[in-house]
């Protein structure tokens, strides 16, 4: 699924693991530090959402939500991050948010709300084209270049491109590998996996064949991973 | 998949401006074939095939039915990366099929694959990777003998030499057609190189052998340099061999690998290379199928004279390489003798039947012959029960006539016909008068 919009986020240093579940459920998010950076940053259409921590800065983070509802765009869906303690400080404030979620959460439990509440602006993807660093697929004329020039790819490693292209940094295990992309009922193994990956990196070139990267006694990831904490 | 794998195919040729599309597939004894069709009648080809007379190609006549299907294999379609842009064109394998659409038994692809089926039926899976040996030499087209380019040696660093450039030349390119190489380097005798291509699965290899003949002879061509599989194309130095690193899997597991085991060679793998010792003699002929093979499969050139295995003596028939500390899937056999002249699908269908007749079988393993064997006298090997692989053509092909094993792997119409043209190809080698005799008998006589 991609988001159609763009969705704010506080404090503009998310932590790790809301950083990763945005990116891995792909919303596109900006970080703002505080009400001035929000209204700066805020794009033509406006923002399609927020989610607020309010768990380590209650302050800031409430002075956001209320800054959030008075743009001239007002955000409409925001989403709350508290302690289990904060609980009490949802009263009164119910005109500030739309959900909340309690910290330490399950990035599931993250990805499911967000997935409820941006319903409308989420969608399968549609686009016919994906490009990552220097590499373009046409997903309707099954075309790959790299750098402009024509990437010649027998039918299964194009699906295998086209898989791992749709989620970069994502790190995938040769068993979901095989069975999304071969399907499960293909026989000859995950080993079956390794094969195609050295013949995609050897088809990228000695400079590009590290886009896809062996994770060790995990799997394979295409292009770096986004977050190092 | 099927469908989404042809509209791929279909949509890269219109969007490629591809003008030509080579169908390629094998002859009998190894021979690459090939026929173009337009881009127009690609569809037509991919859906019900192409119909072609069969009765010229090496081993497919038969005497009713002249006429054959060449099927397209639409996961190997690779545009070629030689021919200039503007007129571009591209290849795909084929499997040949009689006009009812019944695999054709002549066709080594479709051989290979009953072959596979077997396997698959035990829930196996064939890997192969090949170091293949070649030279490379000055054309001349006076029948004379080859000159070498080179004088160069093992691992010799010659960079300003034409063949390093034709080597890395001929690499890029098998790699921008989906042929991963391992390593590369210059072998032991004058303008001899190697290319050791990265494992896959035998019916992949097997086709990617095709293309990198195909390739290596290809790029030589275009500087006007001649290169050769020849088993061995000069006397008193190194042949080439075609070396065959196997391993069985079986879904993610390597069925070779023991963890108990010193040699860490599970008892799959001990009864594979029991089969393949006990047949042996009976797949040579398929395995090394000129009557110069012979020549290379002599005492003092690195190339396996005996049935025997080990696990780092280069002198037995199969090898057991010592894979890196923890890779369980590296563990492998290492066979010696194939030569690059050989039809590899025939070649891979005889040694996996040959093994797992072994597994099938439970075959015992003999033991380990780790002596120099090259310098054992016969009746000192006679004691270890170790034999000789067959010292010619002809001792080849008469343990093979009698191999129930062999003809059932290869079926009876590529059983009888390699007997019969090899026969043949014996016959007239034994009437010819060679330089040898020339120079040993006319005067002294």
């Amino acid at each position: 699924m991609t988001s159609t919009g763009l969705l704010a986020v506080y404090p503009d240093n998310p932590s790790v693991d809301l950083a990763r579940t945005l990116d891995l459920a792909n919303f596109t998010w900006k970080g703002v530090a505080n009400p001035d950076t929000l209204a700066r940053l805020q794009p033509t259409e406006g923002w399609m959402g927020a989610v607020v921590a309010c768990d380590e800065d209650p302050e800031g983070g409430w002075a956001l939500c209320r800054n959030l509802r008075r743009l001239d765009r007002p955000v409409q869906r925001i989403l709350v991050l508290i302690t289990g303690a904060q609980i009490a400080d949802l009263e009164m404030r119910d005109n500030l948010f739309d959900d909340f979620l309690l910290t330490p959460f399950h990035p599931r439990e993250l990805e499911a709300r967000l997935r409820h509440l941006f319903y409308n602006e989420i969608s399968a993807p549609s686009a016919v084209v994906i490009e990552h660093a220097g590499l373009r697929l046409n997903l309707e004329t099954y075309q790959a270049t790299f750098d402009g020039r024509p990437l010649d790819l027998t039918y299964m490693e194009y699906e295998l491109l086209k898989y791992f292209a749709h989620n970069p940094g994502r790190v995938y295990s040769r068993e979901v590998l095989l069975s999304e992309v071969w399907g499960y009922e293909y026989f000859g193994g995950a080993r079956t996996v390794d094969v195609h990956v050295r013949r995609l990196r050897a088809k990228l070139g000695e400079e590009h064949a590290h886009l896809i990267e062996t994770v060790r006694s995990v799997g394979y990831r295409f292009g770096a991973s986004k977050w190092q904490g | 998949m099927l469908d989404a794998q042809r509209d791929y195919v279909l949509r890269t040729v219109e969007e490629r401006g591809i003008r030509l599309v080579r169908l390629w597939f094998t002859d009998v004894l190894g021979t690459l074939k090939s026929f173009a069709i337009s881009p127009a009648e690609m569809e037509n080809a991919l859906n019900d095939g192409m119909s072609f007379d069969g009765s010229s190609i090496d081993g497919y006549g038969r005497v009713q039915e002249a006429d054959v299907l060449a099927l397209p294999d639409p996961n190997t379609f690779e545009v070629l990366p030689w021919v200039d842009a503007k007129s571009a064109e591209a290849r795909v394998f084929c499997d040949i099929a009689q006009l009812d659409g019944t695999p054709f038994e002549g066709d080594p692809r479709q051989v290979l694959r009953r072959n596979l089926e077997a396997a698959r039926k035990l829930g196996l899976v064939f890997y192969v990777a090949p170091d293949v040996e070649y030279f490379y030499f000055a054309p001349r087209n006076d029948g004379g003998r080859p000159v070498p380019l080179d004088q160069g040696g093992f691992f010799d660093l010659t960079t300003t030499d034409i063949t390093s450039s034709l080597r890395k030349e001929t690499i890029r390119t098998l790699e921008t057609m989906s042929i991963p190489v391992e390593y590369s380097f210059h072998e032991d005798s004058p303008s001899q190189h190697e290319i050791d291509l990265r494992h896959t699965d035998a019916l992949t290899m097997a086709d990617s052998i095709m293309t990198f003949r195909f390739v290596v002879k290809e790029i030589a061509a275009m500087r006007d340099v001649h290169a050769t599989f020849m088993p061995k194309p000069l006397e008193g130095v190194q042949g080439s061999g075609m070396h065959l690193h196997l391993s069985l899997f079986k879904g993610d597991t390597n069925a070779f690998h023991s963890e108990s085991d010193p040699y860490n060679l599970s008892d799959t793998a001990k009864s594979f290379m029991a089969g393949l010792l006990r047949h042996a003699a009976e797949i040579t002929a398929v395995t090394n199928q000129t009557v110069n093979s012979y020549k290379r499969l002599v005492p003092g050139f690195e190339a396996p004279v005996h049935v025997s295995w080990a696990r780092n003596n280069r002198s037995g028939l199969i090898r057991v390489p010592v894979p890196k500390r923890g890779s369980e899937l590296a563990t492998r056999i290492e066979l010696r003798s194939p030569d690059p002249a050989c039809n590899p699908y025939l070649a891979f269908s005889v040694i996996l039947a040959a093994g797992l007749r072994g597994i099938e079988e439970g075959y015992e393993l003999p033991s380990e012959a780790d002596a120099n064997l090259f310098e054992m006298g016969d009746a000192a090997l006679t004691k270890l029960g170790i034999e000789q692989l067959p010292q010619s053509l002809n001792d080849a092909l008469r343990v093979m006539e009698s191999s129930q094993l062999v003809a059932e792997a290869l079926g009876e119409h590529i059983f009888e016909w390699f007997l019969r043209n090899k026969r043949a190809e014996w016959r007239k080698y034994k009437t010819h008068v060679s330089q040898f005799e020339i120079d040993t008998y006319l005067r002294s006589i």
